[in-house]
């Protein structure tokens, strides 16, 4: 069926379908429509969940960590300084091998005070070993929510999956979205190490030296595994649905010898740029990079190479251009545009590409090359 | 690609006005994407939003710099802001007046949105609900289909008297 929907309603509608037994989440802006929409759902009984309003974001992870030990689907979401508040816990949920599926609508972080889309926030959260993927449309929001559920469920993964999608120009902005009948396309959850309510007991957590690394191992094999797993989920999703995605959404690169690299709705304005260089005889193609953990393997070799960061490591460079350049060991033109909602035009984003100079890094309306 | 930006102040059903908009011409067949623009405003400041209508997916996010039409809700916010800022070249004007104002150089569309409310008694909160009747204009200028208004209308609202609302405001108008 298709209606108009904003990116935070076609997540909060993904959720319903998938039906977890437990969303517990605090309220963040521009995230709150989704757990509002959601807090709706259940109050009306449309969506037979449990509800936990919690009064902070490291109470919403640590009770969908406590519900997910008991083997029950569980989902929240959050943005910005709600996501660093849980950091902890995020740790947790991967480490206790829990697949919570966590909306994060991508937001800058203070001071100086910014309710605007950066992608900061999560890239702070790159190491704690959930996988990452970053949308750039209502319909694709929707679309992978439902995906992440099946993926971080899957017996070879069994890892939290973070959805994340650009504040306010993707989370409120308002287009066309198909919703589909999931079917069994999500299968039941079965976890292996679910605790047994009806017998209660306490496990000791401890693994000393002589253990901890395998557990550390354990993560980075199903983190591996995840890559197949994500891609059969993709195509038997597109199967389905009719609609496909992959590690990246590529446009124009066949013939292409300069590459444009974003992730989000940058990553989707990218394309008009794209077309404007063509015009002018200027062979670019775009390349959106939407799974960031696993991150996929890019073919570059030989190409001039222009990525987008929105987000910043302070003392190094690009968060993203950095993890190209030690992937690809080869030097990219470091853009770093639409902090804190920064106004960034495909206009500017064709300019970045014909002002490209390899090695060096560009603040948008900040500094020439440094 | 066709590109509206939507005038009028916090509270005044600007963002639904875009929205109706936006789900009308995705009745007609068309991909839309509706935009309000998110600043530090508040109930009764200025504010804006944005309508992108086309035949292809719309891939663009950024602000509408050059638009196709102006729609004014409120005149009032011209005392502060300049509508008429970035509009093409013999581009379109919509304005809620009660008398016919002139801009040159644009295509002027006067329409009483204020007044058919308040004929309908379609009031919220002491304030005339123009979301409704400003379909009924913008399908008179062929930007929707008067089938896609009252369908989109009813879909969203019980109470009949906005469909009568956007019929007053397409019989009023002359083009």
């Amino acid at each position: 069926m298709r209606k108009i929907a904003t990116g935070n309603k076609a997540i909060a509608e993904a959720v319903k379908q998938a039906l977890p037994a437990v969303v517990a989440a605090y309220p963040i802006t521009p995230q709150t429509e989704i757990v509002e929409t959601i807090a709706d759902y259940v109050t009306s009984g449309q969506m037979k969940s449990r509800y936990i309003p919690v009064e902070s974001e490291h109470s919403a992870m640590a009770a969908c960590i406590g519900a997910g030990i008991t083997g029950v689907r569980t989902f929240t979401a959050t943005s910005a300084h709600g996501l660093l508040y849980m950091h902890e816990m995020t740790n947790w949920a991967a480490g206790a091998r829990l697949p919570v599926v966590m909306a994060n609508v991508n937001r800058s972080l203070g001071p100086g005070w910014n309710i605007w889309a950066e992608h900061t926030d999560s890239m702070q959260e790159r190491d704690t070993g959930w996988l990452q993927v970053y949308v750039s449309t209502v319909q694709e929001a929707y679309d992978t929510t439902l995906m992440a559920f099946r993926i971080a469920e899957h017996n070879d993964v069994l890892l939290p999956v973070m959805v994340n999608l650009d504040g306010f120009s993707l989370s409120h902005i308002m287009q066309p979205l198909d919703t589909v009948e999931p079917g069994d396309f999500i299968p039941p959850l079965h976890l292996p190490h679910a605790i047994d309510t009806n017998n209660p007991a306490g496990y000791g957590g401890l693994t000393g030296p002589d253990q901890h690394f395998r557990f550390r191992w354990e993560i980075e094999r199903s983190m591996r595994d995840s890559v197949k797993v994500i891609a059969a989920t993709e195509m038997d999703f597109a199967d389905r649905f009719g609609r496909s995605y992959g590690p990246t959404e590529e446009y124009r690169c066949e013939d292409a010898n300069i590459i444009l690299i974003a992730m989000g709705t940058l990553g989707k304005e990218a394309e008009v740029a794209i077309d404007i260089l063509r015009k002018e005889g200027i062979k670019a193609g775009s390349m959106r990079l939407r799974w960031f953990r696993p991150f996929p393997k890019l073919n570059l070799a030989g190409k001039e190479v222009v990525v987008i960061d929105r987000d910043y490591s302070f003392g190094f460079g690009g968060i993203l251009a950095h993890e190209i350049m030690a992937q690809n060991r080869g030097e990219v033109y470091s853009v770093i545009a639409g902090l804190g909602g920064q106004e960034v035009t495909y206009d500017d984003l064709a300019e970045f590409v014909r002002q490209r100079r390899m090695g060096k890094e560009f603040w948008f309306g900040v500094t020439g090359h440094v | 690609m066709f590109e509206i930006r939507i005038h009028s102040r916090g509270g005044q059903g600007g963002v639904t006005a875009a929205r109706l908009l936006a789900t009308a011409a995705l009745h007609d067949g068309k991909y839309a994407t509706a935009c309000p623009f998110y600043g530090a405003e508040r109930r009764g400041a200025p504010v804006v939003s944005f309508v992108r209508i086309d035949d292809h997916p719309i891939r663009v996010y950024s602000q509408i710099r050059n638009p196709d039409l102006v729609v004014v809700l409120d005149a009032s916010v011209m005392e502060t802001v300049d509508v008429l800022n970035g509009l093409k070249k013999g581009g379109r004007v919509l304005i809620n007046s009660a008398h016919n104002q002139e801009f040159t150089g644009f295509a002027t569309f006067n329409v009483d949105l204020t007044g058919i409310a308040l004929k309908e008694s379609l009031v919220v909160a002491g304030s005339p609900i123009l979301n409704t009747p400003v379909l009924g204009a913008l399908a008179k200028m062929g930007i929707i289909s008067a089938e896609s208004v009252n369908e989109v209308i009813r879909g969203m609202f019980a109470d009949e008297r906005n469909v009568k609302a956007a019929d007053a405001a397409y019989k009023e108008m002359s083009i």
